[in-house]
């Protein structure tokens, strides 16, 4: 009965419009990371002569060429960053989550001034800090030292990612104060409450900080590349632009292969977490 | 409510109004010191990580440092930095200029392709979320490496864009080592990342009431009117926070300008970004004194456009609440 009362509304062309400006904009936007995809398996050849999506003879010999074009094996450059992205990850949770409980649910003196100091910090970007920091890191002998990692690492330590200090702070102001009360009542410290309460409450905003640690650290570039000098060290996006130095279009192919699997991970989280990336920006305008 | 559960013991003598101000129970007292417990990794991080650097900076600004040399080694050379920053430096005011052009062109657009998409998808119909996640996918990719790569290759002579181009019979040329295009592909990257504005844009939508779409259909407004007088002012605070948001984030662009540049912000400076030129004195030259006051401005100019989006925003950002 649907089907045919369907039928009978007449046929109006301005409804196929929005469909097919939709389609054309998913194309246009699509493309570069299709197009990067077939380019991956294209054959040295025809990777300067056929601009098409397709390749007319997929191989997959580029992700071999890749893997070893530099003396260094990318393997190396993909557990380095995975090394980087996985601390961050632990890093930011623990730390970003103690600062948003004494934010969101402690009593103490200058609480509000030191809020608004931390929404300060938000705004304030990273390359006006990468000077003094470097010079400071190198001071230490962290920089070129035997684990280059620890002023990509040890600043998350110390919760100055303000953006998920501000995520979990909204999301803890939707745990029912009465829960708290309750447990101080049956005699809870802060410690406690924070232990029994809060932690198991809020694991979506974990994993929300979680997943969007993981992307950003694993995409960033400008502090691993100020901070990483050793080849060894490299991690994935630095290691990348070694493709730009190394001479000749023969590089191109290898180039896209390695450019393929450095956004597979980030790609793979999407896939996973789509509903839960796109509610992240939605309520709380993080970036991507 | 949480007054009426405390126990006993806890309940104030004078009421519950005035246990709002003053003589909290012993349990508030407890959270001082547990307040400061579990601030204490973000406040040693304000202090290490923030602070200290932003101090530090502004000395290593009134400074000659080469990384090189112990710190105690740096030249105190006054306002130098600043002076020749200003007055001797065509790099420096180039980077500017090329800053303001990204930013001032690119979110524009990025903003406008955001809200018109937005409008396209704010309708239910099937597939509508499986359209607000792919076009949210660049987001999510385009700050990377990776993405900057495909790019360079897509706007180089042999590329796809001029594939494209040839279809129409348009000769294309080498769009990214043209001087007067690279940073136009800049910008197109930029726009292409529309999708975390158009997802917030699209929770603004969801809030305007249908009531005022309904009553302007009552008076007879076209859908151009129904925008202009419903959507806009309804949306503004979106469109408010948007702006502040891409406009700062316009200013950083670092990684696609070292990338299709090969880290050097040609052809011909065209794609030197402030952050791009701030790392090669800092990083290339070893200039860490002049970097830090390159730094000091970016930070002021920064703050004085957040400023003055925020002066102006009082001009055309309605809240419904009245609370303007």
């Amino acid at each position: 009965m649907v089907a045919v009362t369907a039928a009978r509304r007449p046929f109006n062309p301005r409804s196929l419009i929005r469909p097919a400006v939709l389609l054309v904009l998913t194309a246009i936007v699509l493309y570069p990371l299709v197009w990067m995809l077939g380019t991956s398996f294209k054959a040295p050849e025809e990777v300067l002569n056929n601009v098409s999506v397709l390749p007319d003879d997929p191989t997959p010999a580029n992700y071999p060429d890749g893997w070893t074009h530099f003396d260094i094996g990318f393997g190396r450059f993909f557990l380095n960053s995975f090394m980087v992205a996985t601390l961050t990850v632990v890093a930011n949770c623990v730390s970003c989550l103690l600062a948003a409980y004494a934010f969101a649910r402690l009593r103490f003196r200058l609480r509000g001034m030191w809020f608004a100091v931390m929404i300060g910090t938000l705004l304030l970007p990273s390359h006006v800090l990468i000077v003094p920091q470097f010079v400071m890191f190198k001071s230490f002998g962290w920089v070129g030292g035997p684990w280059p990692y620890l002023p990509l690492i040890v600043p998350h330590l110390l919760a100055t990612d303000a953006f998920f200090v501000f995520l979990m702070v909204q999301f803890m102001r939707g745990i029912p104060r009465e829960l708290d009360d309750a447990a101080k009542i049956d005699g809870c410290s802060a410690y406690s409450v924070f232990r029994h309460v809060i932690l198991p409450l809020s694991r979506p905003a974990l994993v929300s900080t979680a997943i969007f640690s993981f992307i950003w650290t694993w995409n960033d570039f400008f502090r691993q590349l100020v901070y990483l000098s050793d080849l060894e060290k490299y991690t994935a996006p630095v290691a990348l632009t070694l493709f730009i130095d190394s001479t000749g279009q023969s590089a191109v192919g290898p180039m896209f292969a390695m450019s393929v699997l450095s956004l597979a991970p980030v790609f793979l989280f999407f896939v996973a977490f789509q509903r839960l990336l796109v509610e992240g920006i939605n309520t709380t305008g993080l970036k991507g | 409510m949480a007054v009426s559960t405390r126990p006993p013991a806890h309940r104030p003598q004078s009421g519950p109004a005035a246990s709002q101000r003053r003589g909290r129970p012993a349990r508030h007292q407890d959270d001082g010191r547990a307040g400061y417990v579990f601030l204490s990794p973000w406040l040693l991080g304000l202090a290490a990580v923030t602070a200290i650097p932003m101090l530090l900076s502004l000395y290593l600004s009134f400074t000659n440092y080469d990384v090189l040399s112990s710190f105690s080694e740096a030249d105190w050379v006054g306002l130098d930095n600043y002076r020749k920053m200003f007055t001797d430096d065509p790099a420096f005011w180039h980077a500017v200029r090329v800053t303001l052009v990204f930013a001032l062109i690119g979110t524009p657009l990025k903003l406008g392709a955001a809200l018109g998409v937005a409008m396209l998808l704010n309708r239910s119909f099937r597939g509508a979320g499986l359209f607000r996640g792919l076009f949210y996918l660049p987001s999510l990719l385009g700050g990377s490496v990776a993405v900057a790569m495909i790019w360079r290759s897509i706007f180089d002579r042999s590329g796809a864009f001029n594939a494209f181009l040839s279809w129409f019979g348009i000769e294309g040329k080498a769009w990214v080592n043209d001087p007067s295009t690279a940073l136009g592909t800049l910008i197109l990257l930029a726009v292409w990342q529309f999708g975390a504005p158009m997802v917030i844009f699209l929770a603004g939508l969801k809030q305007v009431p249908n009531e005022l779409y309904e009553a302007a259909e009552v008076d007879g407004a076209s859908s151009v009117r129904k925008f202009l007088s419903v959507t806009l002012p309804m949306l503004s605070p979106v469109i408010f926070f948007n702006l502040v948001l891409e406009t700062i984030h316009g200013f950083q662009g670092f990684t696609s300008a070292f990338v299709l540049s090969g880290g050097t912000g040609g052809p011909v400076d065209s794609t030197l970004m402030y952050t791009l030129q701030l790392y090669l004195k800092g990083f290339a030259n070893f200039e860490m004194g002049y970097a830090s006051a390159m730094a000091w401005v970016f930070l002021i100019t920064i703050g004085l456009v957040t400023v003055v989006l925020f002066r102006t925003g009082r001009f055309w950002v309605h809240y419904s609440d009245g609370d303007d």
